[in-house]
């Protein structure tokens, strides 16, 4: 190729890319609003209904939404508006759900690798896996208040075991079904074990293990508050549990919808995290 | 350099692939296996590059028996969808492979690009396996091969599953290379006739079930070889013929 293809083939790419971007963001628009109609829908249906019913018990959303601002975004503007009770509230919550699910992490792709490598723990283990993933994680709260006491431990606990088996099972699932010929190319090109490891193995069962890691976020979210219900200490489900015996329904519907809130944007976040690290992955599949 | 001694496999399901395989290969010579599909030569392959430990018999690398994946291997496989990493890039794939030749980050890029420039790849350096043509995805795993400077180059049926035009190009930028590099010996297998006569400086035919080497053939045809004039060449003519008697013949 003589160097002035080259750079009319590269303008070509650049035009093109351009002209994508356009109507992508077009189409983004258009995907966005038509995402949201229905919800904003829901909502207005929503309103109407409870106003025209007026039941203590199902507030309008207008309501809820200024309770909650007023709740936990009425701080300064230094704190993103955050007020102490936020501080007090999503701090431990969200502290505890992240080092849970981080240690879930951490064990369920250790373990994952170590169990998928290896046909004989594999086929010792897996009955085991399959049993331990079957017990109810919240089941194990009582063992876990009578083990740690009331607080972080036992809540942090509570989420590693309930987040650790799909991070796990899925990991298990990704080293095994990984293309032999990778494996192959690797022992050929004398790569060392961890080399292996971490270079071939970890990008090779990513999206699954993304899969699981995904699933994970949502039950850490699930037994956090099941922990805080059960009385691990602060957080939004001591807010709840507060509003529950203060009798403030609007308070209760604000926690349900920052419950609500907090996955809606873990879930986004972690996904735009993913396109981000494996998205090549996914581009490769279409 | 490479010695083969009665090597004979039989996998776990009992099924024979291989029996009685003695050959022989010199420092830098390029041999190709050829014949039907099913006669083991992939077997034999992964057995000299240590993937396979065979039941029977012995496979020396410069006097060094082979019970593990040896040093200064580099192999090609035919299936190149799937012997690239896909979530790295060209370069990165070619990079990947130098780490044990103790180079630093950059050094390894710079020496991926290199590598990959020498087989026409230099604007598809930062492009993703997947993005390329198929054709392009095997120069990539050649441009890999021959980046890690290999003593022993493998090559699995490597351009099996290209065009024709592809396959003639890829052919040719074998020999060159093959002309750079000092003292680079080359097992290849194949199934094309044509081919192995026209790549090889000999031609080794396996034939039957379980698979034993029929007949060695050693090419004798004038040097730099051409896709057109090599091909009309009466000694090209005679030679495929006796391969292809070689390979129908039981």
């Amino acid at each position: 190729m003589t160097g002035k293809e080259g750079v009319a083939g590269k303008e070509g790419v650049a035009s093109e890319a351009g002209k994508v971007g356009l109507a992508g963001r077009a189409r983004a628009v258009r995907g966005f609003v038509g995402r949201i109609w229905l919800a904003v829908l829901l909502l207005a249906l929503w309103e109407a209904a409870a106003r025209a019913a007026g039941d203590l018990y199902f507030p309008p959303p207008t309501e809820i939404a200024s309770t909650a601002r007023e709740l936990w975004w009425s701080g300064p503007a230094s704190r993103l508006f955050l007020s102490d009770k936020a501080l007090d509230d999503f701090g431990p919550s969200l502290t505890h759900l992240l080092a849970g699910w981080a240690i879930a992490a951490a064990v369920g792709i250790a373990a994952g690798v170590a169990i998928g490598l290896s046909r004989v723990l594999f086929e010792l283990l897996d009955p085991v896996l399959q049993l331990g993933r079957a017990i109810p994680p919240p089941t194990l709260i009582p063992f876990f208040l009578v083990v740690f006491g009331l607080g972080t431990e036992m809540q942090v606990a509570t989420i590693v075991f309930g987040a650790v088996w799909p991070v796990l099972l899925n990991t298990v699932e990704g080293v095994r079904g990984v293309e032999p010929l990778y494996l192959d190319t690797a022992r050929a090109f004398g790569f060392g074990r961890a080399t292996r490891i971490l270079r071939v193995v970890l990008p090779a069962a990513a999206p699954r293990t993304a899969a699981g890691l995904r699933v994970a976020l949502g039950f850490a979210l699930i037994l956090m508050v099941i922990a805080e219900l059960m009385g691990a200490g602060g957080g939004i489900g001591a807010h709840l549990n507060d509003a529950e015996r203060g009798f403030l329904p609007t308070e209760l519907w604000a926690g349900i919808a920052l419950l609500g809130l907090i996955g809606y944007l873990l879930n986004g976040v972690f996904l735009l995290v993913e396109r981000r690290l494996i998205g090549h992955h996914r581009e490769r599949q279409d | 350099m490479l010695e083969i001694k009665g090597l004979g496999h039989r996998y776990a399901d009992g099924h024979r692939a291989l029996t009685g395989i003695d050959l022989g290969v010199e420092r830098g010579e390029l041999v190709c296996l050829v014949g039907p599909s099913g006669c083991g030569k992939s077997t034999l392959l992964r057995c000299v590059a240590g993937l396979l430990r065979p039941t029977e018999g012995t496979v020396t690398l410069d006097g060094n028996t082979v019970d593990r994946v040896p040093d200064g291997l580099a192999v090609v496989f035919q299936d190149y969808t799937r012997s690239l990493f896909p979530w790295l890039t060209v370069r990165d794939n070619v990079a990947l492979v130098l780490r044990r030749r103790g180079l630093g980050r950059r050094e390894r890029r710079a020496a991926a690009e290199e590598a990959l420039a020498a087989v026409g790849l230099a604007d598809a350096v930062r492009k993703y396996p997947w993005q390329l043509s198929g054709g392009m995805q095997q120069r990539a795993a050649i441009a890999r091969a021959l980046a890690y400077r290999p003593s022993l180059l493998l090559m699995d049926e490597p351009f099996g599953s290209v065009d024709a035009q592809t396959r003639e190009d890829l052919e040719d930028l074998l020999l060159t290379v093959r002309g750079g590099e000092g003292g680079m010996t080359i097992l290849l297998v194949t199934h094309d006739i044509d081919e192995s006569v026209y790549v090889g400086d000999r031609v080794v035919v396996l034939t039957g079930a379980p698979g034993t080497v029929h007949t060695e053939l050693r090419v004798d045809l004038p040097a730099p070889r051409d896709q057109i004039a090599t091909r009309e060449h009466p000694a090209f003519v005679a030679l495929r013929a006796e391969v292809g008697r070689a390979v129908r013949r039981p």
